[in-house]
């Protein structure tokens, strides 16, 4: 059993998302993460100005425990499922993550320089989390899903939206990868 | 008893995150560079089990668990706002390496500063439907 303890193979992680799809299927739910954001924001009254939240958002309180329980699971993970967590990258990645002062690549689960807790006196840091959050929470609304909802369960179910929003994802990241991120980071 | 059900499907979802390493910044930055079939993999997989899954389903009737017949809604049809939302979701995905799934497992994993990332995106979401009659769709 101690393969447990080691990072799971995708093998072993992308079947597990498809056995989380299957089970809220038969629950007569749908898997979908970012709905829960514009729940949230339902349930803080912005329904009452806006429109596009003024719906039943009791009737999702399903999947803001899922959600909970991701909470739980990212605990149990990282805290009792795993001894070593540093994510083993390709050679070339860590070192452009290195020219572009990411110095933990290879070494770490997460860049320090992110998601560290100096990141809290760090406005650099702060904005780049700021602004990339901004961007997923609209982005994922603007298109109606995010990768849960569009890229397994959409597209899973054959949707030609979903296709043209994971196809976005990628243009997206692309440029930001490949263009903006050297000049942010 | 539904509630703990949703709990439970919550807390495996969020172990696989973590444990397969989707979560990680690192692999999402990995994964845009073309240099490891690792994230590929995972969604790639994912997706053809979801397919035989979503397509069994739909073509043999399988029942929910309370023995209701399963319906599997159509994504709304809003071709241009899929790609432009796709486009500034993809943006933020790569800069910041975490989707809103990943988003509440890397709080209870301990990255505090990702709460930013949570207050971010709800308010991402809210600007959104504060404007979305006026954004093209």
């Amino acid at each position: 059993m101690n393969w447990i303890y080691d990072p799971w193979p995708w093998y072993i992680g992308g079947p597990l998302i498809a056995v989380v799809m299957l089970l809220l299927l038969l629950s007569e739910k749908k898997f979908g993460m970012s709905s829960n954001l514009k729940t949230i924001c339902a349930a803080f009254g912005a329904g009452k100005s806006t429109p596009f939240f003024d719906y039943d958002w009791k009737s999702q309180r399903w999947n803001i425990i899922v959600i909970l329980g991701a909470f739980v699971g990212g605990l149990i993970g990282a805290q009792f499922l795993s001894f070593e967590t540093a994510v083993d990258l390709h050679p070339d990645v860590v070192l452009q993550l290195q020219g572009l002062n990411i110095v933990d690549a290879g070494q770490a689960y997460m860049p320090e320089r992110l998601f560290g807790d100096a990141s809290w006196t760090d406005w650099k840091s702060l904005s780049i989390l700021a602004v990339g959050g901004f961007l997923v929470g609209f982005g994922a609304r603007y298109a109606g899903g995010c990768t849960s909802g569009h890229a397994i369960s959409g597209l899973s179910n054959l949707q030609l939206p979903s296709l043209i929003a994971v196809i976005g994802f990628f243009i997206g990241g692309i440029i930001m990868n490949h263009f903006l991120i050297r000049y942010v980071l | 008893m539904r509630t703990i059900r949703y709990f439970i499907i919550g807390i495996l979802f969020g172990i696989t995150l973590f444990k397969s390493e989707a979560a990680s910044w690192f692999r999402i930055y990995e994964m845009f560079q073309f240099k490891s079939f690792h994230m590929y993999g995972i969604i790639g997989s994912a997706l053809v089990l979801g397919v035989v899954i979503t397509q069994s389903i739909k073509r043999f009737g399988i029942k929910s668990f309370y023995g209701q017949p399963i319906v599997i809604a159509d994504k709304e049809k809003m071709l241009k706002s899929n790609l432009y939302g796709g486009i500034v979701f993809g943006l933020g995905w790569a800069l910041v390496g975490a989707c809103p799934g990943p988003i509440f497992v890397l709080l209870g994993a301990g990255y505090l500063p990702v709460l930013v990332l949570f207050f971010s995106a709800t308010l991402g979401t809210f600007v959104y439907g504060k404007l979305k009659k006026r954004l093209p769709h």
